[in-house]
C-alpha cells in the first residue's frame, strides 16, 4: 500500500504542500509583537525538524533490522533516510538562523535548542564520516548501524529534553513572551499539521528515490561482475 | 484612591490599544500584493515537484531496463 512506486501518497504530499504555501501566507495568524508576520515561518521551519526526526526514526528502524538480519537492502534504506534527514536538519538550522536574526537579534543566539540541534547535526555528520572511512562493505554496514542507534539516542535528549530543562527562547520551553499564544491558536494548527505531514511525505519521497537509484546501481554492478 | 482606579483603568485601556497596534502586513494584503508572493512560491513549489516527478519516472524506466534473474 505504501510502496515506493505508489502514486497516491506522493499526490497527498503535493496537495498538502500547496495548501501549506497558500494557507500559510493567506490565513489569519495571531497578531503578536516582535514576531509579527514572521510567525508564518512556523509552517516551514518547524516541519523541517518534524521531518528530520521522522526520517531519522525510519533510519534507526532499518539499522536495527540490519543488525538482526544483515541484508544489504536494510543498510541502503537506513543510509538514505539518514541522508535525507540530515538535509532536513541543515535546512532547519539555516531557516532558524534567518528567523532568529529578525526576532532574537542575532542569527546564532546560543539558545539551548539551537546548540542542541547543531550538535545533533554533527553527530549525524559523523555517521557519514564513519561510513566513508570503512572500505569493507559488511563492516561499514554493521558498524554504522550500531553508530546510528547511538546517534539517535544522542539526538533525542539534545533536541527534546535538554532545551526543556533550561530556559530556551523556543516556544514550549522557558519564557517566550512573543509566542505564548501559539500553543493555543487553532487557526494555525489548521495549516501547521497538514504542513508537517506534507513535508514528511516529501522527505520520504526523496529518500525512496535515492534508495531506488542506489538499488539500480547495485544491480548494474552485479551484472558487470557476472560478465 | 481615585487616582489608583484611574491608573488601573487607563493601563488596561492602553493594553487593549497596544494589542491592536501590532504591526502586520495589512497594507500589503489590502493592495493584493500578497498574491504575488503566493504565486511565486506556488510556482517554485510546482517546478520543484515537477522536477521530482521526472526524476521518479527516470528511475522507474531504469528499474524496468534491468533484467530480472
Amino acid at each position: 500500500m505504501f510502496g515506493a512506486r505508489k502514486f497516491w501518497w506522493k499526490l497527498t504530499a503535493v496537495l498538502l504542500l500547496a495548501y501549506t504555501v497558500i494557507g500559510g501566507l493567506l490565513f489569519q495568524v495571531p497578531r503578536l509583537s516582535i514576531v509579527n508576520e514572521t510567525i508564518r515561518a512556523l509552517y516551514f521551519h518547524v516541519p523541517m525538524w518534524f521531518g528530520m526526526v521522522f526520517l531519522f526514526s525510519v533510519s534507526l528502524v532499518y539499522s536495527i533490522r540490519y543488525l538482526r538480519n544483515p541484508l544489504k537492502g536494510n543498510d541502503t534504506i537506513a543510509v538514505e533516510f539518514a541522508n535525507t534527514g540530515l538535509a532536513y536538519g541543515l535546512l532547519g538550522i539555516f531557516t532558524g538562523m534567518i528567523w532568529a536574526n529578525y526576532t532574537w537579534g542575532t542569527p546564532w543566539h546560543g539558545d539551548p535548542k539551537q546548540n542542541g540541534a547543531a550538535i545533533a547535526t554533527l553527530v549525524y555528520l559523523a555517521y557519514f564520516v564513519l561510513r566513508g572511512s570503512l572500505s569493507n562493505e559488511e563492516q561499514k554496514a554493521r558498524i554504522s548501524a550500531v553508530y546510528n542507534i547511538f546517534a539517535f539516542a544522542a539526538m533525542i535528549p539534545l533536541i527534546f529534553i535538554i532545551p526543556r530543562m533550561t530556559s530556551s527562547m523556543h516556544p514550549g520551553s522557558g519564557g517566550n513572551p512573543g509566542f505564548n499564544m501559539y500553543d493555543l491558536d487553532s487557526k494555525m494548527r489548521m495549516v501547521f499539521y497538514p504542513a508537517v505531514i506534507g513535508w514528511i511525505l516529501l522527505g520520504v519521497w526523496i529518500a525512496t528515490l535515492r534508495i531506488r537509484i542506489r538499488n539500480v546501481e547495485e544491480k548494474i554492478l552485479d551484472l558487470e561482475d557476472n560478465v | 484612591m481615585y487616582k489608583a482606579i484611574l491608573l488601573i483603568i487607563l493601563s488596561l485601556f492602553s493594553q487593549v490599544i497596544l494589542a491592536q497596534e501590532v504591526e502586520m502586513a495589512d497594507t500589503m494584503r489590502s493592495e493584493g500584493k500578497i498574491y504575488v508572493v503566493v504565486a511565486i512560491l506556488v510556482l517554485i513549489l510546482a517546478g520543484l515537484i515537477g522536477y521530482l516527478i521526472t526524476i521518479d519516472k527516470k528511475v522507474s524506466n531504469l528499474e524496468k531496463r534491468i533484467p530480472k534473474k
